[in-house]
């Protein structure tokens, strides 16, 4: 059995600062670091092997060179092999050009049984390249996985999905995308990291590689395009009342009051 | 030979994976464990999962298979966060496990490496005595041969590891006799626990350190056979000093931790802390003693790398790593009191960690050749 | 428009023809050949194996013909027999959008997506509440959300009817099937939009989002393709005032199925984990964060939210230090709410959460940090301990309230 699961090296999100003149990120600094979620889909992975014996997990992103760090990572949690799609025409890709790319990396790659991805990225929260991929690939998709049960054959998962929980079952080849419920993502062992640094690395695929049509990817392939960024205004009045406990509970009611908020019985 | 000053990917991945672990399971429960005096088995037997324990010994031998750069990053990252636990890997590595794979025979090693580099099991280095501190030659335990056995009698004292409940054994540095010119001959021995006659007691109390163990040893009339010998009789001298040289560099990176942790602790709170209108980091008094501590740790973090590079390259590194050891720890007390000085009174309180920063770094003067017998060893390297 | 099919190349494989989502690909001859109904969207490359269909002009962009689209369309959700208030909540930004000054001809006339079973009396609450046509289908095998099946029903929808605009709720099932659909059909879709207007120079869509955490606000559109796809977050939209006079039409399709639409084997609903915290009508909300320290904390919280007939709410650090469900998450990765006031009791104002009380009518804070990011982000910030100033502040309405009785 073949497990794929992609990878997307994303900014620490909690760490991104705004420069409030210009509006622009401030990357300068910002940790480059796995996307959690995808971490979960990895880990997931990790556990199907561990439960079926003869299993081969592979991990796969799109990105700039330095990415690779994040493949290098995901080998030394474990993954047997990594591929990194790297090519400048790939840049500027949205979320359709970008599972595009990694649809047709993966037939590169070829043959997947299993396709594994974090529901969401931290840095762009769309939760559209899963379900793009899978539909590249006309197979069926499972989406908010947060229990997988695989076997050589199909795959059976439960899904929180808003207000529901749901079992969804489909036969291999498929995708799903996880969440972070799923599970608790392991450790790097020291072990891992030496044997990951010894016998495994990244190896790179470029447009030439995967055989991609050129209108399909990067900007050119990207029917989406930012207009404008801006940083959201959430500033108020930011009146300050100090006090002690009775004189700061009045000043609340009188607010109340003032909204006609306050219950009357 | 080139220069670089760039460590490889390989060791900033074993920083991020220790750091990662450190910060989320050691950082919660640090201050607790210390303020109870309580060693961790759950805590160390998780440092055995993820590998901090054999990190240098081969993988044949049930290690890690990593280099010396790669653990002494690993103990630098723990002391950042806890002294406590950074102890216990540190002797667990040094003084525990080292010995048996440096010297010991295949049959101590395939003994007792697999579980010590699992953490699962812990094993203490029993030098040091009550009338043998820095004058390690008084040792006044010994050894007798009676027929293929030993009898071992003595005591040992400050001896970490040695008393925790998954302590396996000691090794106990016994005088086995005297060579022709009267100076005494030292044989070590592997001692395990439950041997008739040995006993291990923690010993409480102490100023830092106080979530790792530490144990007062007694042998009285404890018989091994002669496979307990690590490595050949008469050898225990030459094995202590080679393995304090490689336990300086540990030390050394209990105190490049510490401080590390201990200014970025500061950082912080300099930077949040206003007084007089502005964050007090924005104050030149205190702007400079944060400078100044970086630049310390910043030599310190370079030296010792120097230091373990040479003994990943097999060349001498004794005088570098008394260098290393007594300068880390030296900075480690200055960084730590000038953290302590910026948090101002909320630097007394046990809330938060700068308090226990302060506390841990006074052992590293201490241990494994005071500040004083260091600069003895550099002041003979360079040829006073 | 620029599709070139080259008939020497083409064996008649016949795979290209499933592979258009307009039905624009006919065999002639035992070639393929293009039909009027070409979009120019290209889906079709992807399918040719011997690279019989190329773009003319190279290797450039794209470019679809867009002339023939129109209309603005709202998928439609429904759970548990009603309608989910996400979707009317779309639909009532799709009348607004539909009426407002930018509009053309392409984008005045609000279409409702309906697909499912025991469909009832839906299709008059949507022309009610916004839509001047809803689009039916009403099949027992739409009872339950699956993807394959509903991404067919829509695509054919997109296929018949060529929308301009087609808006999804970026629920589970918005976020689960969109992103399918659009890449069927190889058009943009924008995520998680929480502003949607028409462009008032050329009448394109400007769809607003957050990225990067909340940090930033982004503008995206999508000039070249049609439809212009977007999933909107619930909560944000306001639904349209009820008027049951309004006129609309309706219609109905059928659900048809090919061999390729049957990939998921079974589907079924395990578990009904509907949460019991209804934010939408609430008029006060008190959130909790880190500043809580506790559950103890949140049962404060709870005795003011009773005396106030408030809800509770929580940041996401609350959430995940245990002290109580992610049910009452609030913020970009919880709930978005706009009550008429909102209560922040030791939440520090990280932007993740913030950006989900945006549309708070009004905002205060009871907080022990006056230089906490929420001091700037509320209309008031009342410096002090919340552990004594919530219980006064309870005692304080409940006695008003005995009073008044």
């Amino acid at each position: 059995m073949h497990i794929v699961v992609t990878i997307k090296q994303v900014p620490d999100t909690n760490e991104v600062r705004i420069d409030k003149k210009t509006g622009t990120l401030i990357r300068e600094g910002v940790p480059a670091i796995m996307n959690p979620e995808d971490k979960h889909a990895l880990e997931a992975a990790l556990c199907i092997r561990e439960e079926l014996g003869d299993v081969k997990v592979t991990v796969l992103s799109m990105g700039p060179p330095q990415a690779g760090n994040t493949l290098m990572e995901a080998l030394c949690l474990g993954a047997d092999e990594a591929f990194l799609a790297c090519d400048k025409a790939f840049a500027g890709a949205d979320t359709l050009a970008t599972a595009y790319t990694l649809a047709m990396a993966l037939k590169k790659i070829a043959p997947v049984d299993l396709v594994l991805c974090g529901s969401q990225a931290i840095d762009g929260d769309t939760a559209q390249v899963g379900p793009q991929i899978a539909e590249c690939l006309g197979i069926p998709q499972i989406t908010y996985a947060e229990r997988i049960k695989a076997s050589e054959k199909s795959v059976e998962v439960e899904s929180g999905f808003g207000a529901v929980r749901r079992r969804v079952s489909a036969d291999l080849p498929a995708l799903v995308t996880v969440g972070k419920a799923i599970n608790r993502p392991r450790y790097k062992t020291m072990k891992g990291i030496a044997a990951a640094f010894r016998d495994k690395g990244v190896q790179l695929l470029t447009s030439q590689d995967i055989k991609v049509n050129p209108g399909r990817i990067g900007l050119t392939g990207s029917p989406t395009s930012v207009k404008k960024t801006f940083v959201p205004e959430l500033g108020r009045a930011g009146r300050i009342i100090d006090g002690g406990p009775e004189t700061l509970s009045l000043g609340i009611i009188h607010t109340l009051e003032a909204e006609n908020l306050l219950p009357k019985s | 030979m080139s220069l670089s000053y760039q460590l490889d990917e390989k060791h900033e991945m074993v920083r991020a994976a220790v750091r990662e672990f450190a910060e989320c399971e050691i950082r919660p429960v640090a201050g607790a464990l210390e303020e109870k005096e309580a060693f961790s088995v759950s805590l160390t037997r998780q440092m055995g999962e993820i590998g901090l324990f054999g990190m240098i010994v081969p993988e044949h031998l049930g290690g890690q298979g990593l280099d010396y750069v790669s653990y002494i990053i690993a103990v630098e990252e723990i002391a950042r966060i806890d002294g406590s636990q950074a102890a216990t890997v540190a002797a667990g590595n040094s003084l525990g496990l080292s010995p048996i794979y440096y010297f010991g025979t295949l049959e101590q090693q395939q003994r007792y490496l697999p579980e010590l580099c699992r953490g699962d099991a812990l094993m203490g280095f029993g030098l040091t005595e009550a009338n043998a501190g820095s004058d390690a030659g008084a040792s006044k335990t010994r050894a007798v041969k009676d027929g293929d056995d030993w009898i071992l009698n003595g005591s040992k004292i400050f001896i970490t590891n040695a008393a925790t409940p998954i302590t396996r054994g000691t090794i106990i540095q016994a005088v086995t006799g005297s060579d022709s010119r009267g100076k005494p001959e030292h044989t070590c021995f592997v001692v395990e626990n439950g041997t008739p006659g040995y006993t291990a007691t923690p010993m409480k109390h102490k100023l830092m350190w106080r979530a790792s163990n530490t144990a007062e040893i007694s042998l009285s009339d404890v018989r091994v056979s002669r496979d307990a010998v690590l490595g050949q009789p008469g050898d225990g001298f030459k094995q202590m000093l080679s393995t304090l040289d490689r336990g300086r560099l540990s030390i050394a990176a209990m105190g490049l931790g510490c401080a590390q942790g201990a200014y970025e602790a500061a950082l912080k709170y300099a930077n949040e802390r206003v007084q007089f209108g502005r964050p007090i980091s924005k104050q030149q008094v205190i702007s400079f003693k944060l400078a100044d501590m970086a630049m310390k740790i910043e030599l310190a973090r370079n030296f010792l790398y120097r230091a373990c590079w040479l003994a990943d390259q097999h060349q001498p590194f004794g005088k570098e790593a008394a260098m290393a050891k007594l300068y880390c720890s030296e900075i480690a007390k200055e960084v730590a009191d000038e953290a302590v000085q910026i948090h101002g009174g909320y630097g007394l309180m046990k809330e938060y960690d700068v308090e226990r920063f302060y506390r841990d770094q006074r052992l590293l003067q201490i241990g494994e050749g005071t500040s004083e017998v260091l600069r003895m060893v550099i002041s003979r390297a360079i040829g006073c | 428009m620029s599709i070139i099919i080259d008939t020497d190349i083409c064996t008649g494989c016949k795979r290209c023809i499933p592979a258009c989502p307009y039905d624009a690909l006919a065999m002639e001859g035992k070639k393929a050949v293009r039909t009027p109904a070409c979009t120019g969207c290209g889906a079709c490359l992807d399918a040719c194996k011997y690279s019989a269909i190329s773009l003319a002009g190279g290797q450039g962009r794209i470019k679809m013909d867009i002339t023939g689209f129109s209309g603005i369309y709202v998928f439609i959700e429904t759970l548990g027999g009603a309608i989910s208030e996400g979707s009317l909540e779309i639909l009532g930004k799709a009348r607004e959008l539909a009426d407002s000054d930018a509009a053309s001809r392409k984008t005045s006339r609000v279409t409702a997506v309906l697909p499912g079973h025991a469909l009832d009396r839906m299709p008059e609450e949507l022309i009610a509440l916004g839509a001047d046509h809803v689009i039916i289908i009403d099949d027992p095998r739409l009872a339950v959300y699956r993807t394959d099946y509903y991404t067919r029903v829509i695509t054919d929808v997109i296929r018949e009817k060529m929308p301009e605009i087609i808006l999804f709720g970026a629920t589970p099932l918005g976020r689960d099937l969109a992103p399918r659909i659009a890449n069927r059909i190889k058009t943009g879709l924008t995520a998680d939009c929480t502003g949607l207007s028409l462009c008032s120079k050329d009448g394109i869509l400007l769809q607003t989002r957050p990225a990067f955490g909340g940090n930033i606000m982004a503008t995206i559109v999508c000039p070249d393709n049609r439809p212009q796809m977007a999933t909107v977050r619930p909560g944000v939209m306001r639904r349209a005032k009820r008027d049951s006079n309004r006129i609309g039409t309706t219609e109905t399709m059928a659900l048809t199925l090919g061999k390729k639409d049957d990939l998921i084997r079974h589907v079924e609903v395990v578990e009904n984990t509907k949460d019991a915290i209804d934010f939408e009508d609430a008029r006060i909300i008190i959130a909790g964060g880190r500043g809580i320290k506790g559950p103890e904390g949140f049962e404060l919280l709870g005795k003011l939210a009773a005396a106030l007939g408030a809800r509770i709410g929580a940041t996401r650090a609350a959430v995940e230090a245990g002290w109580i469900s992610r049910a009452h998450q609030i913020g970009q990765t919880g709930k978005t709410v706009r009550p008429d006031l909102y209560i922040a009791c030791g939440v520090s104002g990280s932007i993740q959460h913030m950006a989900g009380v945006m549309g708070a009518g009004r905002i205060i804070a009871v907080n022990s940090d006056r230089n906490a990011p929420i001091c700037e982000m509320a209309d008031e910030t009342y410096v002090g301990d919340l552990f004594s100033i919530l219980p006064e502040l309870t005692r304080e309405i409940t006695e008003r309230k005995t009073t008044a009785a």
